[in-house]
Order: structure tokens, then C-alpha cells, then sequence
């Protein structure tokens, strides 16, 4: 079991140099503002005094090289600099913004698989068949619609016509924030199923067509069990690398579902920091997201290891 | 293309139709590419038309019709400012068409450049090509494009560089896997041992080749293209008011949705109806580009 996980320190050392590339692109954001960055950071209201506080801290004085290599190791100091709104360290709020967020992501894609699995199979079992136009036509609909809108939407019949679920926030309780997050997350699970459904649909029938599938049904294992043990199993693989590639699609889009929530998690500092012309903040929440997303890359790949029962079978004896 | 040995029709999966039969058929036979054309080619008109289907203004305030139902007048009412919400719709589908067919351009071309390169030659110049990629694909694409708005300031222009960077990406990734294909192919070959240049096989030989792939690609992309400027328009840093955009018609509908729930929905629809005629034009397109690599 373990040593096919070896891979895993090479492709940690292969992210390395992207998680430097990150930090330099999110440096550099800061010299894309017009004029001088500790001017453009402050504000047009800042005192002098202050400016040249944060342009010794950033180093503005100093060649480009330098002045990254000072924002390095503030980040690995935990420093993101300070919210200009809050007054406090970017880190502190980025991290009591990211449980709020990584719960509305969990909690979509847990809604997503509940959806898409049972319809992909449905729409698999028999290709071109009426489910299976109902299922594509979900799935073509489902990526046309923006998602703020579906959000709305949702509000809109849920929360204001039937009543049952709270309009926006996030509530005080864990029980609270399940209920509370409901229609978020099923808004968020609404725009990933398509895609979703999509891979697992093509991969259901191809597995349905193989060989081992006659053998099993041919043995009598029918239905429920059937595909649960033999065709899902199989059928998921390539599914789990897509959920992988778009679970930073997911965060991007929990970013602007937050907001139609008014959750407060990453988004709504994120974007509440634009209109607060708040940088740093933006800095943070951009830097967090994008390192997330690489450490979930590597993460997929291990999942998509375990999960393939070829390289399990290989171990043992029968293929190789 | 090799000939088809005559299969025996699998019984379960009946899902790898014989692909010749498809590319034969007329274009006007393949029914998603006809109403792609039909949706989109009927926007284009209303976008271009725009002034001649409504009387009404899209930006003039009328302060003394405000927040009015469907009439006749006023098809779908007016919004808070007076504004009659059916002109609005119209004018909007000027902007986001717009600036979702503009935006498509620079990174299918920044994309497609660097990918052919990165695939027909390889080595280092592959190898930071791809390094690129993954660092830009870490951003999502929504975190990416607000952080670079805000960056750059709310505007047209910013929307541009702001949907470059974040798209190219996945340009140069389906260039360079079909170059990696294409470049061991004999016409490949040929053309090189009749002495011509790596720079004139990559455009004139290959290029043609492998662009279908990345076109087909443009058309969905187009679509998230718009979904990005309404987004954008929504979150109120797109295109700033009082010009008519989808995005922004949302926006501020949702401030009346228990009274008036048409003004949020119906732009809404607006998009569905256009990213599904774009979906269907992407469809048909590949059917009629590359009909044997049909998914």
C-alpha cells in the first residue's frame, strides 16, 4: 500500500516551484497599481510619516529582487501585512475566514456527488434514452446559468416564496451553519454537477460496455450491488481528477456565492476589501487561494493512487 | 484515417457511432450547430438593431414611472430609476456580446502561440511554458480576475487584461497537446525535408491543423468570458453604470425581489438563453471540425 504513495515527495518537490511562482505573481499585483505602491496601499489620505513607514517595510527603496525577497520572508514570517479596514494582520483575518469557506466547499461538493451520481448513472444506463436527454439537458442548462443568479434564484423561491431556508448569514451553531449554508452550498453544487456528471456519465457507460461487467452480471450480481461495487468503483477514477481540477473553480465560485449570502468567509473579505480599496487584504485572500489550489493538486493525485484498484491489483498478482 | 473494420454493434454501448457518417452530413442537418446559429446569430441582430426595437432610452431616468409592472408601454415594467427594464435587456446584449467576443481574442492567440511553441520545440522553452501554466492555473479564474480589476481599475480595458491573463492558460495547454501529436505526423516530416524553416512548418502546416481544437474550445469559453463580465457587473466592478449591462441589471433587480422578482430573473435568462446558443454553435462546430474525436 504505501510504497505506491512514493511518488508523493517528487510531486511535492515539483509543486515548489509553483507555489514560488505564486508568491511572485501575487508580489508583483502590488507593482501593477498606479504610482507609488505604499502611497497606492494607504491611500490618498495617509500621512507621510506612514508612507515611508511601509515603503522602508516593503523595501520600495531597494532593487525589485530584493524587495520580493523581503516579501518572502515576511510571508514565511506570517506576515501579509495589515488590513487598512480592520487595523489588524491580513493573516488573522484570512484565517478566521477560511473554516467558514473550506465548510461551504465540503459541504457543495458533498451536495454535488449526492446529485450527480445517482443521475449519471440514471442517464448512463441507457444512453440517448429519455433520463438521459432530461440529465444533458441539466448539464447543458446547469453551465449556462451564472451562478450569483442560480444563488438568486434560489433565494428568491426557497427562502422568500416558501419560507424554508434563511435568506443570507451564517448562524451561530455548527447545526446553525448547516442549515444556514444549504442554499449556498446547493447553489455551488448546482454549477459543478454538470461538469461532474459529465465525466462520470462517459466513464459509467464505457465501464458498463467492459468485459467484467458481462462476467459479474453474468454471475447474477444485479442492481444496487452491481453498480455500486463493480461499475461506480471503476466509473470514479477519472471523475475524481476532475473534481480535483475543479475544486479551485469551486472555491472561485464559493468566493462570489459568499457574497450573494452574505457569508462571511473569504469571499466577502475579498470582496468587501475591493470596495474598501484594502490591499493587502486582496494580496492575502488571492495568496491563500491559489496555494490551496496547488495543495490540492497534489492531494488528487494521492486520492487518484489509492483510489485505482489496477495499481492494487499489480501489488498483489493477477495484472502486470 | 484508417478504414473501419465493419463492427459488430456492442450492445450496451451505443455510444461510438461510425464518425464518417457525421462529417457527411450536411451542415443544416446538424441540429445543434443550426440553432447555435439561429440563438447567436439572432443576438447579434438585436445587439446590432438595438435602437430600432425600442423607442426607449437604456440611461435616461424617468423618475416619474419608477418600479412599474409589465404594460403594455413597458413590456417588463421599469426599474427604480424609471428605466424601461425591456430596452435595458436589448442594449445589454451590445455590451456583454461585445466584450465577450473581444475578450475571447487575446489569449486564444497569446495562448495558442505559446502553446504551438512550447510543443513543436520542447526542451526549456516547454518546460517554462508549462511552469507558467500551472502557476497561473492555481489562481481561480474569478479570485484572478477580481484581484486584477481591482488592480488595474473597474473598466473595459482592465476586463480585457484581466481575462487574458487568467485564459490563455488553457489555450496553450490543448495547442501544445495537439502540436506534441501533430509534429510526429508525416506531413510534418515532409515539409521539413523540403527545407522549410521550424517557424514556417509550426504556422502553415501544423497551425491550421491544430487550431480546430482550440477554436471548439473558443466557443465555451466565450461563454465563461460572459459569465466573468456579468459577474463583474453584478459584484460592480465590470462595465459601471448607467450603461445597460446584464450583470449589473441583476444586481440591482435583487433589491426588489419580493416585489418585483421579474427584474432579477429575466436578465438572468438573458444569459442562459445566450450561453446555450453558444454551447450548441461549440457543439455543432466540432461535429463539423473534427468529426472523428467526437467525446
Amino acid at each position: 500500500m504505501l510504497h505506491r504513495l512514493r511518488f508523493i515527495p517528487g510531486r511535492i518537490l515539483q509543486a515548489i516551484p509553483v507555489a514560488f511562482g505564486v508568491t511572485i505573481l501575487v508580489f508583483l499585483m502590488s507593482h501593477l497599481l498606479p504610482g507609488n505602491p505604499a502611497v497606492a496601499i494607504l491611500g490618498s489620505h495617509a500621512t507621510p510619516a506612514s508612507v515611508a513607514a511601509l515603503s522602508k517595510h516593503l523595501g520600495l527603496d531597494k532593487p525589485l529582487w530584493e524587495q520580493y525577497w523581503l516579501f518572502l520572508t515576511h510571508l514565511l514570517q506570517g506576515d501579509l501585512g495589515q488590513s487598512l479596514t480592520y487595523q489588524q494582520p491580513v493573516v488573522g483575518l484570512v484565517f478566521s475566514a477560511v473554516p467558514v469557506t473550506l465548510s461551504l466547499v465540503a459541504y457543495a461538493l458533498v451536495l454535488s456527488l449526492i446529485i450527480s451520481v445517482p443521475l449519471a448513472g440514471w442517464a448512463a444506463t441507457k444512453p440517448s434514452g429519455v433520463r438521459d436527454l432530461a440529465v444533458r439537458a441539466y448539464t447543458l442548462l446547469g453551465q449556462g446559468m451564472p451562478q450569483f443568479w442560480v444563488g438568486i434564484m434560489l433565494i428568491l423561491l426557497v427562502a422568500v416564496r416558501l419560507r424554508l431556508f434563511p435568506v443570507s448569514g451564517y448562524g451561530q451553531t455548527p447545526l446553525d451553519h448547516l442549515y444556514y449554508l444549504f442554499l449556498p452550498a446547493l447553489t455551488l453544487a448546482i454549477s459543478m454537477c454538470p461538469t461532474i456528471i459529465r465525466s462520470l456519465r462517459a466513464s459509467t457507460i464505457q465501464v458498463l460496455g467492459s468485459e467484467y461487467i458481462g462476467t459479474a452480471r453474468s454471475k447474477g450480481i444485479a442492481g444496487a450491488s452491481l453498480f455500486r461495487v463493480h461499475v461506480l468503483r471503476n466509473a470514479a477514477i477519472p471523475t475524481v481528477s476532475i473534481v480535483g481540477v475543479n475544486l479551485g473553480y469551486l472555491v472561485g465560485g464559493s468566493l462570489v456565492i459568499e457574497h450573494v449570502f452574505a457569508i462571511p468567509g473569504l469571499g466577502s473579505l475579498m470582496i468587501n476589501a475591493i470596495f474598501a480599496r484594502d490591499f493587502p487584504t486582496i494580496q492575502g485572500v488571492a495568496l491563500f487561494v491559489a496555494l490551496f489550489v496547488v495543495i490540492v493538486g497534489i492531494v488528487t493525485d494521492v486520492v487518484y493512487t489509492l483510489l485505482d484498484p489496477r495499481v492494487d491489483l499489480a501489488n498483489t498478482e493477477a495484472v502486470r | 484515417m484508417t478504414t473501419a473494420p465493419a463492427p459488430t454493434l456492442p450492445p450496451v454501448t451505443a455510444a461510438r457511432r461510425p464518425a464518417r457518417s457525421r462529417s457527411l452530413r450536411p451542415w443544416y442537418r446538424n441540429g445543434p450547430l443550426v440553432a447555435g446559429i439561429v440563438i447567436v446569430g439572432g443576438l447579434i441582430l438585436v445587439a446590432i438593431f438595438a435602437p430600432l426595437i425600442t423607442p426607449y432610452s437604456p440611461t435616461t431616468q424617468n423618475l416619474t414611472d419608477v418600479l412599474q409592472g409589465p404594460s403594455g408601454a413597458h413590456w417588463l415594467g421599469t426599474d427604480q430609476f424609471g428605466r424601461d427594464v425591456f430596452t435595458r435587456l436589448v442594449w445589454s446584449t451590445r455590451v456583454d456580446l461585445r466584450i465577450g467576443f473581444i475578450a475571447v481574442l487575446i489569449p486564444f492567440v497569446v495562448g495558442s502561440i505559446l502553446g504551438g511553441l512550447a510543443g513543436y520545440f520542447g526542451g526549456w522553452l516547454d518546460l517554462i511554458v508549462m511552469r507558467l501554466v500551472d502557476i497561473f492555473f492555481a489562481f481561480p479564474f474569478y479570485v484572478m480576475v477580481i484581484a486584477l480589476v481591482f488592480v488595474l481599475g473597474a473598466g473595459e480595458t482592465s476586463i480585457y487584461l484581466a481575462i487574458a491573463t487568467v485564459s490563455w492558460v488553457s489555450y496553450a495547454k490543448i495547442v501544445r497537446g495537439e502540436v506534441l501529436v501533430a509534429k510526429q505526423q508525416d506531413y510534418v516530416m515532409a515539409a521539413r525535408l523540403g527545407g522549410f524553416s521550424h517557424l514556417r512548418v509550426l504556422a502553415r502546416h501544423i497551425g491550421p491543423n491544430v487550431l480546430s481544437q482550440a477554436i471548439i474550445y473558443a466557443m465555451s469559453d466565450i461563454v465563461q468570458d460572459i459569465m466573468a463580465i456579468v459577474t463583474l457587473g453584478y459584484l460592480g466592478l465590470g462595465i459601471a453604470p448607467p450603461t445597460a449591462e446584464w450583470g449589473s441589471m441583476i444586481s440591482q433587480g435583487q433589491q426588489f425581489i419580493t416585489t418585483q422578482w421579474e427584474q432579477a430573473t429575466i436578465p438572468g435568462l438573458a444569459v442562459v438563453v445566450t450561453s446555450l446558443g453558444l454551447s450548441w454553435l461549440g457543439d455543432g462546430l466540432s461535429d463539423l471540425l473534427s468529426p472523428d474525436r467526437r467525446k
